[in-house]
């Protein structure tokens, strides 16, 4: 199992290293011109020109791969042309608000999907199906900001319950940060939630209908034992699959969230850095989300042994 | 207590407890919390001339010299100047207890280098005085020289103008950093400090009080006389999308909106606690941009046929709404109600628009019906705006249009290259212009005629350049009028550009905030919060 873990990490770096290629050569030949929003509006293309070759954009392709490449090696992400800060610094800035969301997301969404789908398989047919399934088709077919724009207008403006906008750091209480924080996590995991309990529900009845099951029941199993005991185990897997899928669709989806509800995270941050064609923050994020996207899916491997033991590495 | 006691029990105490609680998230009465028009990326008012910069150096910088709401430059670092009769010697003293943010005195080395540097990225003011700068030297610690080969009359307007990039005064060693190259270290000369710990770019900028600062005795008039703080921090928070920032606003949650959307306006009206008003008086002034390089438009009769059938009630319907307070039409190129407006020379652009004359025009210029590049710069409203009107003009008169949809950064890219449109040029793109920038030909870089070193569309009129050097040489307001009024007619008279219009826009904030006033800035002196 170490060898297995150290392997794939290892393997991690080579695939970081091509999306960060990929990265590099599409910003080089995409359209757009950092100097140029520098200059502003007013600049003549001679002060363009100037601002150009002092940030060193006029440089070959090669030698300006090269530069950044030899640059990460030292574990330098570079320094964003427009805030003049160091790229990680930018990084460890929003690091904090895009992690609390998603995962304060995943909680919330995890938490009520699981059952959801879990009961849903179990009244299979009933009121309650089909109930819980139209609340997954709404989640799923709603826009993440339609959602958030609802839930201000309800709980910020009409309630005045939660504030609109803004992150609070941990670090200032509990309640300010999950403040904060629970309006776009509900946004966001909306639609996190429906794909979960759809899956858990199809999976469900799947494993529900298998001869073990009946023989727990025959063995005079409670209810209870069977669905979270012995079919929710069972049916784990591809639960596990979906919700390490799904976490690429939250990475998108926290880039609307923290634009609607500003919070100060990753996801805004690029989004910035795209609309400037601010080229080092642009290949910092997505060397980021690319490490953590392969994470997860290591994490994912590895939930797999946890709950089906024939599973070996 | 059984299940259902349990439940009810706990759905009532839940109940309660969430209506409650008023959690909309005030401040003191100390802090201002402000949405600025745009993020503030960097805060180097030389290295870059956006707006935004411009206005949060105003906070951190002063100046030499400041506009009043009557454009007049006045004293505001300085103490006085003097100018020799012919006005090729200025001699300037500063105020004696003027303080930087680590406490060291400003100096008169200290203004030399901030204005070596302006003058290396002003190509309105700062370039020209250089060129004919014979010497800018040190009289004694508050007193510094310039010493001109030619007489500029001009020079406490250049000093003071606010229009981009605005003479900031930094400590030396700040400002001998390369003009071109951003200054990392933000210690400052105004009344507020840069608290560059808390600063998150694109989220957040915190500015705290410098109590050292000594205000002019004056009462503050737009950049000039007493700034006076009365907050011991503004913070500025950046709210990307404008249905977030009006809820925060509603909500209490912010206590100042400096650009709100015209269509939100009408729901912020509605709202007792908030007061909309006119941000700022001198608005701003659309801009149909041509390439004069290429065909069609390098015949003037394909421009004038643009001209004559461009409706700009068309235009600002598209850009402000239905608010008829919020435009008005502009046959000009100079802000309207500034003591230089003029319509000398705009007819064209007065009543009946006329399709079939200007379909005639294009056939005399040679248009056969080649693609006409429209560069769209979708993510900024009041361009996209513009441009979907005149992909409607030009169809309706016969135009082949090309609508590139493209974002700023790509359009700031593009309209620079001078090549033909079939390969990566351009023919036409819409961008506005701030009226404080156009109301004299100084900083209305728009307007030059020069040819390859004029701004993007490469307009070249020797007639134009000559009007714009006669108000350069005006020796009075007379003689400035006369200028303006002949530079006008020949400005449109070749078509450098064609105004789309003057518009306006509106400043929000909540009612516990008193003396907002209008200007082309956000002005946070004197302004209170209760």
């Amino acid at each position: 199992m170490l060898s297995y873990l150290v392997r794939r990490i290892v393997a991690t770096i080579p695939v970081v290293l091509l999306v960060a290629l990929f990265v590099f050569s599409l910003l080089y030949i995409a359209p757009g011109d950092p100097a140029a929003i520098i200059a502003g509006d007013q600049a003549t293309p001679a002060d363009v020109d100037r601002i150009r070759a002092s940030l060193g954009l006029d440089r070959p392709f090669l030698v300006r791969f090269f530069d950044w490449f030899w640059h990460i090696l030292h574990g330098d992400l570079g320094t964003s042309i427009f805030t003049n800060l160091p790229v990680t610094h930018m990084i460890a800035q929003r690091i904090e608000p895009t992690l609390s969301l998603m995962t304060l997301t995943l909680i919330l969404s995890l938490g009520c999907a699981i059952p959801m789908g879990v009961v849903a398989a179990w009244k299979h047919g009933t009121w309650i199906d089909s109930a819980v399934m139209m609340t997954a088709v709404l989640g799923f077919s709603t826009p993440v900001f339609v959602i958030g724009y609802v839930l201000a207008y309800v709980f910020a403006l009409r309630l005045d319950w939660l504030p609109v906008q803004g992150f609070t750091p941990i670090s200032q209480g509990l309640w300010p940060f999950l403040r904060n924080l629970i309006l776009p996590s509900i946004a966001l995991g909306l639609v996190y939630m429906a794909l979960i309990a759809r899956i858990t529900r199809a999976t469900m009845l799947d494993v529900l209908a298998q001869d073990y099951v009946r023989t727990a029941k025959a063995k005079g199993v409670g209810q209870r034992g069977v669905l979270f005991v012995h079919a929710l185990k069972n049916a784990a897997v591809p639960i596990v699959t979906i919700v390490g899928i799904g976490f690429a669709a939250l990475i998108g989806g926290a880039v609307v969230t923290e634009s609607v509800f500003a919070i100060p995270g990753l996801g805004r941050l690029t989004v910035d850095a795209i609309l400037r064609r601010d080229y080092p923050v642009i290949q910092g994020v997505v060397l980021l989300f690319s490490f953590i996207y392969v994470l997860v899916n290591l994490g994912v491997d590895l939930l797999y042994t946890l709950f089906d033991p024939r599973i070996r590495y | 207590m059984d299940r259902r006691s349990f439940l009810k029990t706990a759905a009532v105490a839940a109940t309660s407890a969430l209506a409650a609680p008023r959690l909309s998230l005030a401040a003191d009465s100390k802090t201002l919390r402000f949405i600025p028009q745009a993020n503030l990326a960097n805060l180097d008012p030389i290295w870059t001339t956006q707006y935004v910069v411009r206005n949060g150096a105003l906070l951190i910088w002063d100046m030499l010299y400041g506009v009043d709401d009557k454009l007049q430059p006045q004293p505001q670092m300085c103490e006085g100047h003097e100018a020799s009769a012919d006005f090729k010697t200025w001699t300037f003293k500063l105020r004696p207890e003027l303080k930087f943010h680590d406490g060291e005195p400003v100096l008169a080395k200290d203004a030399i280098a901030s204005i070596l540097r302006w003058m290396a990225r002003d190509a309105t003011m700062g370039g020209p005085i250089k060129r004919q700068m014979e010497a800018l030297e040190v009289v004694d610690d508050r007193t510094f020289r310039f010493r001109l080969n030619k007489p500029y009359p001009k020079m406490l307007f250049a000093l003071g103008k606010s229009s981009t990039p605005s003479l900031f005064i930094m400590p030396e060693r700040i400002a001998a950093t390369d003009p071109f190259k951003q200054i990392s270290d933000y210690v400052g000369s105004g009344p507020m400090r840069f608290n560059k710990d808390e600063w998150v770019p694109g989220a957040k900028a915190i500015f705290e009080k410098f109590g050292a600062y000594a205000p002019r005795p004056e009462k503050a008039n737009w950049l000039s006389g007493g700034k006076r703080i009365n907050f011991d921090r503004i913070e500025w928070q950046i709210v990307p999308d404008v249905g977030t920032a009006a809820a925060a606003l509603q909500n209490g949650e912010v206590d100042w909106w400096e650009t709100p959307s015209s269509d939100l306006v009408p729901l912020l009206k509605k709202n007792g606690k908030i007061a909309v008003d006119i941000a700022d008086p001198l608005g701003n002034i659309g801009s149909f941009r041509i390439n004069h390089l290429h065909p069609p438009f390098n015949d003037v009769r394909a421009r004038k046929a643009i001209q004559i059938a461009l409706s700009q009630e068309d235009y600002m319907g598209a850009v402000v709404g239905d608010d008829e307070s919020l435009w008005k039409t502009l046959p000009g190129f100079f802000t309207p109600d500034t003591p230089l407006y003029t319509e000398t020379g705009g007819e064209a652009l007065k009543g009946k628009r006329d399709y079939e004359l200007a379909k005639r025009l294009l056939a005399e210029s040679g248009y056969k019906n080649e693609p006409v590049v429209l560069l769209v710069a979708t993510d900024l409203g009041i361009v996209k705006s513009q441009c979907d009107v005149t992909a409607d003009l030009l169809k309706r008169i016969g135009v082949n249009v090309d609508y590139q949809a493209l974002d700023w950064g790509t359009v700031g890219q593009r309209r620079a290259k001078k090549d033909l449109p079939s390969q990566g040029g351009w023919n036409i793109f819409h961008t506005w212009h701030a009226g404080a920038d156009c109301v004299n030909p100084a900083p209305y870089i728009a307007l030059d005629a020069s040819g390859d070193t004029a701004w993007f569309g490469w307009p070249k009129s020797d007639l134009v350049q000559e009007k714009i050097a006669a108000w350069y040489a005006a020796p009075d307001l007379t003689a400035e009028k006369e200028a303006v009024a002949e530079l006008n007619a020949a400005a449109m008279d070749h078509v450098v550009y064609v105004p789309t219009g003057f518009f306006k826009q509106y400043q929000a904030w909540r009612r516990n905030i008193s003396g907002v006033v209008k200007a082309p800035f956000p002005v946070f002196w004197d302004v209170v919060k209760a």
